[in-house]
């Protein structure tokens, strides 16, 4: 039961590692990025090409997930998410579906569709019990870590965002792009900053999730919808939203695979289906925006 | 005229290339089911990830109702249409409220439900194996669908053009006008006095009805029905095949199914297993572009073009 709750907790501070870079692009610019699973699975095979062609230890691999994607996604905003802003969102959710597209084939062409495994070091085997019975603890010592590393960012994401001058520049574009660009807000370099970090985070997520995760070619579809579920049902106007959301749906998903197996993922999308009928804006939003 | 011209070539195209009956048979399905989703995204503006959800309560309704009640064809396209409007009108109160993303995201989350429901009851519907033994009756108690699909590609290409006839009347009546005003400003057409959430209803409804009948007519021509009718990429597909043929136009959704059907044909037939590599590149060359510039080159030099 505990440890369940546990396991749901890491899957979903995974979850919104993973997703808050499309948050806050949805949030920012208006912008539908359905590709933004292609970012969480290039971190993921930077880690494994890394790690075992290269030999190099499993936390060196973490940073450099998270600069190479960051790198990718500010390489790919500046040429081809830029002319895409202000088009209509049909058009913006047709030419990440398409970027998506693009992504799965070329892994699946260099890496080959097999899913990947990733060998983790030894001292995050190590498994750790409480307690006993029903209300047994079991923590994973991987997913500590993971716990541990998500919640770090978080907190320094929190923080970076509420006491930085980038932070509240940030915050003021997020809220009316067009009255923070008047005051003089480079709000174009924000974004590309911004969207850097999101895409950044993305892959440092997708790296350090590879082995909850599953690592294959088709990563960037098959998670897409828990993505978009983070950020519909959390909103993107805070970064509360979207962590409840995370935590909520991981528990609910861990559970559900546990407890109804068969009904796999029926119960998240009925309650996202439920959640989004009840509160279009998603749970967390302060007003409704626009 | 020009559409007359048009409709007897179509009506010619079995004919002529009668060995290419199944390819033609598949295009006139996915002709019918980009034009029931052009209703809803082109004139209605109602975005939408999950039309695969009628596309499937169609192809199932008529796959459980040859396989218990009767094998007859027409009544079974009956069934399947019936099935997909019931769906779609059970399901639109739900597309009423939201923003795009809301509309998106709920959208694709019914047809993800019915996807598992489906796998869930696989007593009867199959479940990933598909549902076996569906037997259909010959066409008007004449025609024996045939392997060769000759018959098949006639029965689809009839119903999509009845489909398209029909299409066009509401599509030019008060209804059909009023959903294009919806889609263009929808804050004006309240103030007229128009009732917004009955309107998208009916747009709605009407366009799983049609979604509907395009799977009933994949499993009675194909006698066979499988999860797959269900599955994401089915609804991307058909977005995809409509964004080609320009939407808010009848015949964006014909045209569109020939040229996806025809790229993917191309393109499997190049790289079998990396076709969604060049499908994805077309498609953001096309977003980037814009598909009027795209089509149209000569446009490139005209002084102050915008899209």
């Amino acid at each position: 039961m505990l440890t369940l709750l546990f396991d749901g907790v890491a899957y979903g501070m995974l979850l919104f590692v993973l997703a808050l870079g499309l948050a806050v692009t949805m949030g920012l610019m208006n912008f539908i990025n359905l590709a933004h699973g292609a970012f969480a699975m290039a971190g993921g095979y930077v880690l494994i090409v890394l790690m075992q062609r290269h030999g190099w230890p499993f936390l060196a691999c973490l940073p450099v997930a998270f600069v190479v994607t960051a790198l990718a996604g500010a390489l790919l905003e500046r040429t081809l998410y830029r002319p895409m802003y202000a088009k209509p969102h049909l058009d913006q959710v047709l030419f990440s579906i398409g970027l998506a597209f693009m992504a799965v084939a070329s892994v699946d062409y260099f890496a080959g569709s097999s899913p990947q495994t990733v060998q983790l070091p030894e001292w995050l085997r190590v498994r750790f019990e409480f307690g006993e019975g029903a209300w047994q603890l079991g923590m994973g010592a991987y997913r500590l870590f993971i716990v541990a590393v998500c919640v770090a960012l978080a907190l320094a994401l929190q923080a970076t965002l509420n006491g930085t001058r980038f932070g509240s520049r940030l915050r003021a574009s997020v809220d009316d792009p067009r009255v923070a660009a008047g005051l003089g807000i480079p709000v174009n370099r924000v974004f590309l900053v911004t969207f850097a970090v999101g895409s950044g985070l993305a892959g440092l997520g997708g790296a350090l999730g590879a082995d909850i995760l599953g690592l294959e070619p088709t990563f960037p579809l098959k998670y897409m919808v828990y993505f978009l579920i983070v950020c519909a049902v959390g909103g993107t106007s805070s970064i509360t939203g979207p962590l409840l959301a995370a935590l909520v749906l991981g528990i609910a998903d861990v559970m559900g695979k546990y407890y109804a197996p068969k009904l796999g993922g029926f119960i998240v999308y009925v309650l996202m289906i439920a959640i989004l009928l009840w509160r279009p804006q998603g749970l967390f939003t302060r007003e409704a925006r626009r | 005229m020009g559409e007359v011209a048009a409709w007897i070539a179509v009506a010619a195209v079995p004919l002529v290339f009668g060995q290419h009956a199944a390819l033609i048979n598949e295009i006139a399905i996915l002709a019918l089911f980009a034009m029931s989703l052009d209703l809803i995204l082109g004139y209605a503006g109602i975005v939408s990830l999950g039309h695969a959800a009628y596309f499937g309560a169609g192809a199932y309704g008529a796959a459980l109702f040859a396989k218990h009640v009767m094998p007859d064809p027409l009544l079974g396209l009956a069934v399947g249409t019936s099935a997909g409007a019931l769906l779609g009108l059970a399901t639109s109160p739900m597309i009423v409220r939201g923003t795009d993303l809301t509309r998106l995201m709920v959208t694709m989350g019914i047809a993800l439900v019915l996807l598992e429901l489906a796998n869930k009851f696989d007593n009867i519907t199959g479940g990933i194996d598909g549902l076996q033994g569906v037997v259909i009756g010959p066409l008007l108690g004449v025609f024996e669908f045939d392997l060769g699909a000759r018959v098949a590609s006639f029965y689809s290409l009839a119903v999509l053009f009845i489909a398209f006839v029909l299409l066009r009347r509401i599509v030019h009546s008060p209804l059909g006008v009023s959903m294009q005003a919806l889609r263009d400003n929808r804050l004006r057409l309240m103030s007229l006095g128009a009732s917004v959430p009955a309107r998208l209803a009916a747009v709605y409804t009407l366009g799983a009805a049609l979604a509907g009948a395009a799977g009933a007519l994949l499993t009675q021509t194909t006698g066979f029905v499988s999860l797959d009718v269900l599955e994401f990429h089915r609804s991307a597909d058909v977005m995809l095949a409509l964004v080609i043929g320009g939407t808010g136009w009848l015949w964006g959704g014909p045209i569109g199914a020939v040229a996806f059907k025809l790229m993917h044909d191309l393109l499997s037939a190049v790289t079998t297993q990396y076709w969604t590599f060049w499908i994805g590149l077309f498609l953001v060359v096309l977003m980037l572009v814009g598909r009027e510039r795209l089509f149209r080159p000569w446009l490139w030099w005209r002084r102050g073009f915008v899209r």
